[in-house]
């Protein structure tokens, strides 16, 4: 009973599916899909190359540095860092008297009381602050950005694929609509370039980001450390920071994953040599030696009878 | 338990007699998972994935009773608390980590589990329950699973829990209502997300329950191995200790040796990033995916793009959940009393087109719904139905299968020379079992 059941349940759900494809095939050769402009146009991000990447990963301090000036100098305008904190800048090597003045220059105010009378207030930044939103609400950001919302980069490496590569590309991925030109050398129809208001990018999902080119010139930022600032070297150390910004328990995890790793290869070889050793006398006829051949235990109960010890 | 011969628990210090007496937890642990609990000699490294679904459910019991003491269950909060682990709480992002990649884990182990059974006949009686209780686990993994992707209220936690609670919309009159009442409200906030965590907290623990049921159904006819032969005599069996808790030491540590691998080194590889966009209900991300131990299922939901006589969604969302329920069935489906897939020369080749068919479903999965994504799993969402519900049955039927070995100790010989035969078995052509060297 259950098999013709079955029989007749299973005949209708192939029936069913077999139907959809037929469907949906005649239909998809009667109306070939056109494909957005996106399809022909958008592209998987290039390599940055970080020091953070792969197992062995480390953070370059020196560019955590660069990178965090960066996002000080251009992104801050804009976007927030809400899940950092200015005592964490100290992981990046700045000594407490830095993060203090860093936090007291900061160019956005914290949201405060004031004590006097009650009414909304801002005061200075203190190390035990998070990063303050450059825009007081949502609305207010959208205003001041032609109604589009510049997202928290706190989480961006993680929020989007292939992050750090992606922050990468995007900055640098900027290009002119009117000349640009695919791999196979299409230049961009009509209407898919830029409306007013948008900027052509091949990295971004949809081509057109709201977001001007942020890194505009070579040695729009003069680094601390004298390395000479192209818009290759800015985005690279921009996207290296918000990689940190996203995780800055990074290094901490590889050097706990090898940690972890070794101990349990050490364990898995033991633990493989005691499977291999108990299993020795049940699976294959093997002479049994070491501790557990009988010979030997004969000798040694003989040895102990000998010299008088019990058991 | 399960054979004469099984060793009777006998305490040696005077408190474990002591002990025995008044409550006798030690000689129950000895006989499920000790020297008492005698289990066929020739089982294969896939017996061991059994233990290892075990101990996944640790992990995540253990490392999500201490994630659930700092995250808050607050639609303005999850999402930040769950930051607030990774960033603030002491080892938290280790917690995070790998309760995260915990449940992938668990899924590929306990994926790797039922396609041995399917493999191996584990379906067959006399172990029916056993095969029925998994399954009940195995729902219920999908439902923790589901409800725990809910909590860190990203935008694939939101928006899945709106296409999943969707499901239930698509049932005739009944659906809508349903949908509201098990997500408190129209759409999924704060009554869905608390209920979610109180679930997410339970299940677990019914699962636990359910294991403890299937590991006693198991006991009772013992475990099965590749050959599918039953256990005629001692010969056939070793004690589960130290034989197999030996053998599963290595299988847990090279299951967590790859866990480790991903967890400290790739914790993203298995997620989505729009999970780190906290949730929106004003935006829609562009694609809504499930997490990969769903995609197969979501495949054969969008397989269905047709109305006929009832609503494609209706088709979809049937054909999802028959996709596992007809597997409750499957004792009754297959007629073969040869268990093991290795002695069915012609079910064996159905059963590796099931399994790439159900990778290849696993991909559609994942792929934005269109051409030949959607020819792909129609196509292979219909093998899935044929192959259990047409041709294992008919299979099972005239299927011709080839010799089995007589015993389990004769099938371990596999035709080798006397020197390398099993300790204490007998050497080919003499039944008298030599002893080892005096």
């Amino acid at each position: 009973m259950v098999r013709i059941i079955g029989f007749f349940v299973g005949a209708g759900f192939v029936f069913v599916l077999l139907w959809s494809l037929v469907v949906n095939g005649v239909d998809y050769f009667r109306n070939p899909p056109e494909h957005a402009a996106y399809y022909y146009f958008h592209k998987d991000p290039r390599e940055a190359e970080l020091p953070s990447d792969g197992m062995m990963g480390k953070f370059d301090r020196q560019q955590l540095q660069r990178g965090f000036q960066v996002y000080k100098e251009v992104c801050a305008a804009c976007h927030g860092l809400k899940y950092v904190s200015f005592y964490q800048l100290t992981d990046l090597g700045y000594s407490d008297a830095e993060v203090k003045a860093i936090a007291n220059q900061w160019a956005t105010e914290v949201p405060s009381v004031n004590p006097d009378t009650g009414e909304a207030a801002t005061r200075k930044a203190l190390v035990s602050d998070r990063f303050p939103s450059p825009y007081p609400n949502e609305t207010a950001a959208r205003a001041a950005n032609n109604n589009a919302y510049p997202p928290d980069l706190s989480l961006i490496t993680e929020a989007r694929h292939d992050g750090a590569n992606y922050v990468y590309s995007l900055l640098t991925g900027y290009a002119d609509a009117n000349t640009y030109r695919n791999a196979e050398g299409k230049p961009v129809p009509n209407d898919a370039k830029p409306p007013q208001g948008l900027h052509f990018n091949p990295y971004f999902a949809n081509l057109n980001i709201a977001m001007p080119a942020p890194l505009v010139s070579d040695g729009q930022v003069t680094y601390a450390d004298g390395t000479k600032a192209t818009k290759d070297q800015m985005a690279k150390d921009v996207a290296a920071f918000l990689v940190w910004t996203a995780e800055p328990t990074l290094e901490a995890r590889h050097r706990a994953g090898w940690a972890v790793l070794i101990f349990l290869l050490v364990a898995t070889v033991l633990a493989y040599m005691a499977y291999r050793n108990i299993w020795a006398t049940a699976k294959r006829q093997v002479a049994v030696r070491g501790p557990l051949d009988p010979a030997f235990r004969e000798r040694m109960d003989e040895a102990k009878a000998d010299s008088g010890i019990a058991g | 338990m399960s054979f004469a011969w099984a060793k009777p628990y006998e305490p040696t210090s005077p408190f474990m007699k002591w002990m025995d007496q008044r409550l006798p937890v030690p000689r129950l642990v000895y006989g499920a998972i000790g020297g008492g609990y005698p289990v066929p000699r020739n089982l294969n490294y896939f017996w061991n994935f059994g233990v290892l679904a075990g101990l996944a459910l640790m992990i995540q019991i253990i490392t999500g009773i201490v994630l659930a003491m700092h995250y808050y269950s607050f639609t303005g909060g999850a999402f930040d608390s769950v930051e607030r682990i990774m960033r603030d709480v002491p080892a938290g992002w280790v917690l995070r980590y790998v309760h995260q990649n915990g449940a992938s884990f668990f899924f590929a182990i306990v994926y790797i589990h039922i396609f041995r059974g399917l493999y191996y006949g584990s379906y067959k009686a006399p172990r029916e329950m056993v095969w029925l209780l998994g399954l009940v686990i195995y729902l219920l993994m999908m439902a923790t699973a589901f409800m725990g992707y809910v909590l860190p209220w990203g935008q694939m936690s939101y928006w899945g829990a709106q296409v999943i609670t969707g499901f239930f919309s698509a049932i005739p009159v009944v659906g809508e209502p349903l949908r509201v009442f098990i997500l408190g409200g129209y759409a999924p906030d704060q009554a869905a997300l608390t209920r979610f965590f109180s679930l997410h907290y339970l299940l677990p623990f019914v699962i636990a329950g359910v294991t403890i049921l299937k590991i006693w159904a198991l006991h009772i006819p013992g475990s099965s191995n590749p050959t599918g032969v039953d256990v005629k005599n001692e010969k056939d069996t070793l004690p589960f200790h130290p034989f197999y808790t030996a053998k599963d030491g290595f299988g847990i540590g090279v299951a967590l040796i790859i866990f480790a691998l991903v967890v400290y080194f790739f914790p993203y590889s298995l997620g989505h990033p729009d999970n780190y966009i906290e949730a929106n209900p004003l935006v829609t991300p562009a694609h809504i995916v499930p997490e990969w131990y769903f995609w197969p299922f979501y495949a054969i939901l969008r397989a269905f793009t047709v109305d006929f006589i009832l609503p494609a969604k209706l088709w979809g969302v049937l054909a999802m959940f028959g996709s596992i329920l007809l597997l409750f069935f499957l004792t009754w489906l297959d007629r073969s009393p040869i268990r093991s897939t290795s002695y069915r020369p012609v079910y064996k080749i159905f059963f590796w087109i099931l399994v790439v068919d159900i990778m290849i479903l696993g991909l559609c999965g994942v792929m934005p719904a269109e051409q030949p994504w959607i020819a792909l799993s129609q196509i292979c969402a219909s093998y899935y139905f044929a192959h259990f519900l047409i041709i294992l049955p008919l299979v099972s039927k005239f299927e011709k299968p080839r010799p089995l070995p007589n015993s389990i100790s004769e099938s371990v010989l596999h035709g080798e020379k006397d020197e390398s035969r099993p300790y204490g078995l007998a050497p080919s052509g003499s039944t008298t079992a030599p002893q080892p060297a005096e």
